[in-house]
């Protein structure tokens, strides 16, 4: 298995419902990532709460790689994260499958995973199912048979 | 005073924030760590697990008491979907997003709060993103 930090996973994961649950509690409204990205972009009449959404998304990310990560004593053990390979296939592949495919499912790991298995929403547990087993698939495919 | 709708917006930006902070955190931003936790046969990272397990273990009890209420504290409805059936819209756009998910490692989250990364990945993985989510409506708008 692969080293990893319990405490942070942990912590990180209780920010990201600590946050779905701001957003449902005061805005009524469901911390789905694809569909708060995709309303935004049809810059409809409701799409303004979603590009500041959006925007403090962006902040956080950067407000843990800037500050953070660099030992601000807020965590024990943080960690700056580590640039990957450039894989402009994979970006490009990927991107596009994930934009279509999650405004076709209705939602990704957020609103389906956090927020609809929060809910016990039967929908999002077959949606949660069918992403993880196509993606334990795709890494197989390209990691195991084609390299 | 500020208005509700102001009330709304810095609500919405503090959401925003505190989720790209857990991502940050949690590791979710390094695609590495994603890509590890689907590879099954190899060697196996489990942070996404238990990210996912914080995650709903906090929304599962929360959102009970949250959705006894009424109506939001600072809005009138909760918009939350009220489907239950399962349609192949349902599976065949959750298997897309899963493929492209395995190919990139990042899911529409990280995605952006890893645009602070700096990297190219990211802004390549976010404009495919958007191109998809496009080419959904145009498609959406045809049927």
């Amino acid at each position: 298995m692969a080293d990893f930090n319990l405490t942070t996973a942990l912590l990180g994961g209780l920010l990201i419902g600590l946050s779905s649950t701001l957003l449902l509690l005061f805005n009524g409204r469901i911390a789905g990532i694809s569909g708060i990205v995709g309303g935004a972009i049809s810059f409809g009449r409701d799409s303004r709460w979603r590009w500041i959404f959006i925007a403090g998304l962006l902040l956080g990310g950067w407000l843990y790689e800037g500050v953070i990560s660099h030992g601000s004593g807020l965590v024990s053990a943080p960690q700056s994260t580590p640039i990957s390979e450039f894989a402009p296939v994979s970006m490009i592949l990927g991107g596009l499958l994930v934009g279509f495919g999650t405004r076709l499912g209705n939602g990704c790991t957020s609103g389906h995973g956090v927020c609809g298995l929060g809910r016990l929403s039967f929908r999002s547990l077959v949606a949660v199912l069918t992403f993880l087993a196509t993606g334990f698939i795709t890494v197989f495919v390209t990691r195991h048979l084609l390299s | 005073m500020m208005k509700q709708l102001e009330k709304q917006d810095l609500l919405a930006l503090i959401s925003g924030i505190v989720f790209g902070v857990g991502l940050g955190l949690s590791q979710m931003i390094d695609r590495q760590r994603v890509l590890g936790f689907l590879d099954l046969a190899g060697v196996w990272d489990p942070t996404l697990l238990f990210v996912l397990a914080g995650a709903v273990a906090f929304t599962v009890v929360a959102f009970r008491f949250v959705l006894r209420r009424k109506v939001p504290l600072l809005g009138d409805k909760f918009y939350v979907p009220s489907r239950s059936d399962i349609d192949i819209k349902l599976v065949l756009g959750a298997a897309m997003f899963g493929v492209g998910w395995g190919l990139s490692g990042y899911c529409p989250g990280p995605g952006i709060a890893a645009l602070a990364l700096g990297s190219w990945n990211p802004v390549l993985f976010v404009l495919a993103l958007v191109a998809g989510m496009f080419a959904f409506q145009r498609y959406e708008a045809g049927q």
